[in-house]
């Protein structure tokens, strides 16, 4: 099934309602319908074979995620916010291919061999033109290719197809299920599965769609605000920091429905902080990746109340939980040796579906029989809900024991005094790697041996960080997603051995 | 006739109109109100009415499935008729509605 045939089921059953933008002037299903249509026709003009988006958010870019849909060539969303070689060799990696590039960032690309350079604006002005008769139909292939964010090397290209985005829209969303007067505030950038997805289930279930053009918490709260949004996404740094302004604003969100969260970790203190400065908010864990289409676990707004109230500890703790596996796919944890892992024991999770790509343009990772390795740790507790515990790479072995540095980074959240945190393995001859931890201390802060001492008493010993470096801050993307790699680089060079006990 | 994946049909007697959203392992003929449904593009027959056994009526954004067949359809448009394949009425299926995520 083919992405474009979403909005047009949704341009025929309510064409009038509206789709995009403000409530002002927002761009209504039909109009929607008919911009990429005629974007498509402008696109199709101007050649190649991927459809390649640099910019900020706005309704030019679901525009072009149709557009490129009619015309069957993937829409390639690309990170702006690269340093300009980075974006550059993206961009070549893609030709041949027509990129809308904001205006005033063409400069930053000069020209590119095979690369048809489009300004936004000159796309927006062409999906103003009418367009006569039916476009040719294209069979469904190839729908996104988005490139990974390359915390771990050179960017991976990963492929969607119009089946796996389309199979995930219709098992996950009702069929204009969402109330007039509904919007959805969208402030992940165009080059995240999130922003993909929010683009397509938004279109589907009917709700209008508003993109913040990038994120700060000032814009994000208000527009919210005046925008009346009733539904948003956002990572787990995000909702920190909105936190931060609604409470030094002394400000709510009257209109705020549902609040979901998913694309890295989220601090337990900070969610507990959340439920109660928006107790009339329903609360979403989503857990997903780019190669599942997006979510493929969810722990809903009863589990998260349920959670915060229980006196039973196993049901409390599910708050870190990202929920339970869709019903519409499979979830199992796997040992080494690729056995089933029984309840409670951690090992690799996999999942399969129709949602699953599992494919990158130099290959495909997804098993014969169709199961995904997601290269997560994680593991589910007796009612099924699944706990993840980072990424394998990131595990910690020392002298042969696996340490997850969440469940350290976790303990060390719960500190008064400890305002982010991040643990990882340093080389060490004696056992292999040794736990290390960079810290960033709320004002007036206590000292590395408490620290150590809070660790020890709530795990193990060989749990305990033996490194300790105290920073300023952490170094994270623009997604929210913890630069480990660089993190460990610099901490390899400069990290000090706490006192010895 | 051909019930691929996203193909779009509408009923030839009432205003339902749906989506493939899976095929039927065979060739099958798909129905609504008690008369094959038509191509999306088509005009419609003249002269039928809905058949009083096909009148139950169908509901937008309900799926509809067949065991037998394996065939799911999506109902992008409600009506007074009702489907069947082959003369076989096939029932709404329960969708457990999950919360917004993206």
């Amino acid at each position: 099934m083919h992405t474009t045939l979403l909005l047009d089921m949704a341009a025929d059953a309510a064409p009038d309602r509206l789709a995009l933008g403000r409530r002002e002037d927002g761009v209504t299903f039909s109009d929607l319908q008919r911009r990429a249509r005629a974007g498509a026709v402008a696109l199709e003009a101007a050649g190649g074979d991927t459809v390649v988006f640099v910019g900020l958010n706005g309704p030019a870019m679901p525009v072009a995620i149709f557009a490129a849909g009619l015309l069957g060539k993937p829409f390639a969303p690309l990170n702006y916010r690269l340093p300009d070689a980075d974006l550059a060799r993206l961009l070549a990696r893609t030709a041949p291919c027509v990129a809308i590039v904001d205006d005033d960032m063409l400069v930053r690309l000069g020209e590119c061999p095979g690369v048809t350079m489009m300004a936004r604006s000159a796309f927006e002005r062409a999906c103003e033109a009418e367009v006569d008769g039916e476009l040719a139909y294209v069979e469904p292939d190839i729908a996104v290719l988005l490139f990974t964010s390359g915390t771990t090397g050179e960017p991976k290209a990963a492929i969607l197809r119009h089946a796996n985005l389309t199979s995930y829209v219709i098992s996950t969303v009702e069929f204009l299920g969402s109330e007039e007067g509904e919007a959805a505030l969208v402030s992940v950038p165009p080059y995240h599965i999130a922003g993909i997805s929010a683009v397509l289930t938004g279109v589907y279930g009917g709700r209008r769609l508003v993109h913040l053009e990038a994120f700060t918490p000032e814009a994000w709260v208000d527009e919210a605000t005046a925008e009346q949004i009733t539904h948003a996404m956002v990572v787990p740094t995000m909702l920190g920091r909105i936190l931060d302004i609604l409470e030094g604003r002394g400000a709510g969100l009257p209109h705020l429905k549902a609040l979901s969260y998913g694309g890295g970790r989220m601090p337990q203190p900070v969610i507990e902080r959340a439920l109660r400065v928006l107790p009339h908010v329903d609360f979403v864990n989503a857990y997903g990746l780019t190669e599942t289409s997006s979510t493929v676990a969810v722990l809903g707004p009863e589990d998260h109340r349920e959670a915060m109230s229980s006196p039973d500890e196993a049901v409390r703790r599910r708050l870190g939980s990202v929920g339970r596996p869709l019903p519409t796919l499979e979830l199992e944890i796997r040992g080494p040796d690729g056995e089933v892992m029984p309840t409670g024991q951690s090992g690799e999770i996999y999942v399969r579906g129709e949602q699953v790509s599992g494919e990158y343009t130099h290959k495909k990772v997804v098993q014969d029989d169709g199961w995904f390795a997601t290269n997560d740790g994680g593991w589910m507790d007796e009612a099924g809900y699944l706990f993840v515990e980072g990424r394998l790479d990131d595990v910690i072995v020392r002298g042969g024991e696996n340490i997850s540095p969440g469940e350290i980074e976790d303990v060390l959240r719960e500190h008064p005094d400890v305002a982010d945190v991040a643990v990882l393995g340093l080389p060490d001859d004696e056992w292999g790697e040794r736990v290390a931890a960079a810290v960033v201390l709320k004002a007036g802060g206590t000292a590395p041996d408490a620290l150590a001492d809070w660790v020890r008493a709530r795990l193990r010993s060989t749990k305990t960080p033996e490194v300790w470096e105290i920073r300023d801050a952490l170094p994270y993307n623009d997604t929210g997603k913890l630069l480990r790699r660089q993190l460990k680089v610099e901490m390899a060079g400069v990290a000090r051995p706490a006192t010895v006990r | 006739m051909e019930l691929k994946p996203g193909s779009r049909w509408k009923s030839a007697v009432c205003d339902t109109e749906v989506v493939v959203v899976r095929p039927p392992k065979s060739d099958a003929s798909l129905e609504c109100g008690g008369h094959p449904m038509v191509a999306h593009a088509a005009a419609k027959p003249d002269g039928l009415s809905i058949a009083l056994d096909h009148s139950a009526g169908t509901q937008m954004g309900k799926r509809f499935a067949d065991e037998e067949s394996g065939l799911e359809v999506l109902c992008s448009k409600g009506g007074a008729g009702s489907l069947s394949l082959d003369g076989r009425a096939i029932s709404a299926k329960d969708a457990k509605k999950l919360p917004a995520s993206d």
